[in-house]
């Protein structure tokens, strides 16, 4: 039987993905620090789940839990070792890599059971099949790979004592700042991304992306020409150098589809795309494109979508 | 204080890229430029610099055409280059490239190293965390802020809705994105002084670095395959009846 271990970092949706495909290859003992993220192991068709207790370990980054992957993944030998694609995940995978001098894929998009990873390069031009030839393999998982299908069970829970040793108490994190999220879903993760860019002109104006987004149940996301232009707050930059997404719809407005800004978003199911310019390199990978003003067009479309709805 | 600021030349991600036979990235037929997010490593380096004093070293991992971007980063304002050039070097790993890059700082003083926190080729975004496991120093990834008193460095870690305040003693590895600051232009005088600035060229012989390249890889690349076309959708232009026909495919779609 193919053993695949995965690190459940918490209960959201993309910890739930990786928990899915990883049930897809064999079976999973997940790896939780918290009973949040232990039940949604179980919900989701862990056959085992590692429930570590280490206190202290969350007053440190990377280190201390890096250093209990490692030793869980040397006794375990799996087949697979997966994480999802997050800063704190590739983080771990790296430190595991190292330690355990074994091979290490990032952001992969699917994994059949003979190990052969599909990833995207050249912001999702290429199509990559990869397979790791030293030790197990060792990947994390993009956000939106896989449909989350619960499958509830009752996983043989391991209690894992870990301490915080002295080595691993390098990097403090003296301070957790949450910045108001509101009511919106997390761009990364949300089933409907509506984006603004150079077009919409002035950061007054993002607040009709930001009705559409609402009218759609969507998250708002920027080009980086709009959030270099101080429009919108980078941190809901989408492309190479931002969040990628990959939702059922993705409606750009006001964005031309340079390379950078395709990057993070062309991997979306369905794209619609609103701009004055018919040339636009965005309506060349639109599924519906209307060439016109953004601030005509949009507010007729909400009109129509509160009629509708 | 002594920086090392690593930065990699990527082909540009504004052109179309490819593989090569290989089905390596092609180096050879791209427009080959400084990692986007490397430029803001760099002005970092400078930044803390000017107001700890010491000296920023350049290091690179690359092709003799990297000397361009070496050179450009001298201009910027670095004080020296180090540039591991080997032809066993193509088709390594990130394993592999940590290794060397951990051999090479081996060899450095430093007490703060700055990478951007992924290259805009590969994007793993993985680099800092394995040289922090080579080189045993903490790594301090993600900032969009570094404040340093000289002998401890405080940074924002940044995350999707919000960020952490990260402390640590140096020596210390940190990475940056792009909010971070604005970096400089090269100004003329500065491009005449990097030309005069020493840049040492090291092969892997140099460091001790005896497997690299793809027999020493984790990973083997079996198949590569350019993405499908998405099939041409319906654009319709606006004459006063766009909005609704964008709320209907809306519709048709079931999004509304």
């Amino acid at each position: 039987m193919t053993d695949i271990l995965v690190y459940v970092p918490n209960s959201g949706k993309h910890a739930a993905e990786v928990l899915t495909l990883a049930r897809s290859l064999g079976d999973v003992s997940a790896i939780a620090f918290d009973d949040a993220a232990a039940s949604l192991a179980g919900e989701y068709g862990a056959a085992k789940v590692y429930r570590v207790e280490a206190p202290g370990a969350d007053d440190y980054f990377v280190d201390p839990k890096a250093t209990v992957l490692t030793d869980l993944a040397r006794n375990a030998n799996p087949d697979f070792f997966l994480l999802p694609s997050t800063d704190e995940g590739k983080a771990l995978a790296a430190r595991v890599a190292v330690a355990l001098d074994n091979g290490l894929m990032t952001d992969v998009s699917g994994l059949d059971a003979d190990g052969t990873a599909s990833q995207d390069a050249f912001a999702g031009a290429t199509i990559l099949k990869s397979k790791s030839t030293k030790g197990f393999t060792l990947a994390t998982v993009k956000s939106g790979s896989t449909e989350p299908t619960p499958a509830p069970g009752s996983p043989a829970v391991e209690t894992v004592n870990a301490v915080v040793a002295e080595a691993d108490q390098r990097v403090k994190i003296a301070q957790r700042v949450d910045e108001p999220a509101g009511d919106r879903p997390a761009l990364a993760e949300a089933r409907v991304v509506v984006s603004g860019g150079r077009g919409v002109g002035s950061a007054e104006d993002f607040a009709l992306i930001e009705r559409v987004a609402d009218a759609l149940g969507g998250a708002v996301g920027a080009s980086r020409a709009a959030t270099d232009a101080g429009y919108y707050p980078h941190k809901f930059q989408v492309g190479q150098t931002g969040t990628t997404v990959s939702p059922q719809l993705y409606l750009a407005a006001g964005i031309s589809g340079a390379i950078q800004h395709r990057a993070g978003m062309q991997t979306s199911r369905v794209i619609v795309a609103v701009n004055k310019d018919a040339d636009a390199p965005i309506f060349g990978m639109a599924d519906f494109g209307v060439v016109g003003d953004l601030f005509q067009v949009l507010p007729q479309a909400l009109e129509e979508i509160e009629k509708r709805k | 204080m002594n920086i090392v600021v690593l930065v990699k030349q990527v082909p540009d991600s504004g052109l179309a890229r490819q593989l090569d036979a290989q089905l390596r990235v092609d180096r050879n037929g791209a427009n080959n430029v400084m990692g986007e997010l490397d430029e803001y490593a760099v002005e970092a380096a400078l930044q803390l610099k000017e107001a700890h004093g010491g000296e920023v070293t350049v290091l690179t991992l690359g092709p003799g055409q990297a000397t361009e971007t070496v050179r450009k980063v001298l201009a910027m304002g670095a004080d020296k280059a180090v540039h591991v050039e080997d032809d066993a070097v193509g088709g390594s790993d990130a394993l592999t490239t940590s290794a060397i890059l951990a051999a090479a700082l081996g060899r450095l003083e430093w007490d703060l190293v700055i990478a951007g926190a992924e290259s805009t080729d590969s994007n793993m975004g993985v680099m800092p965390q394995l040289l922090a496991a080579r080189t045993g120093a903490p790594a301090l990834t993600g900032a969009r802020k570094i404040d340093t008193d000289g002998s401890s460095i405080t940074v924002e870690h940044q995350r999707a809705n919000g960020y952490d305040v990260l402390t640590a003693t140096l020596p210390a590895i940190v990475s940056v994105w792009d909010t971070i600051n604005t970096p400089r232009y090269p100004s003329l005088k500065g491009i005449m002084a990097a030309k005069r600035k020493p840049v040492e060229t090291l092969t892997l012989a140099d460091l001790g670095v005896a497997a690299a390249g793809p027999a020493a890889a984790s990973n083997e690349v079996v198949e590569a395959a350019a993405r499908p076309p998405r099939s041409a959708g319906q654009i319709v232009t606006d004459e006063g009846q766009g909005g609704s026909a964008l709320a209907g495919f809306l519709a048709a779609e079931k999004f509304i």
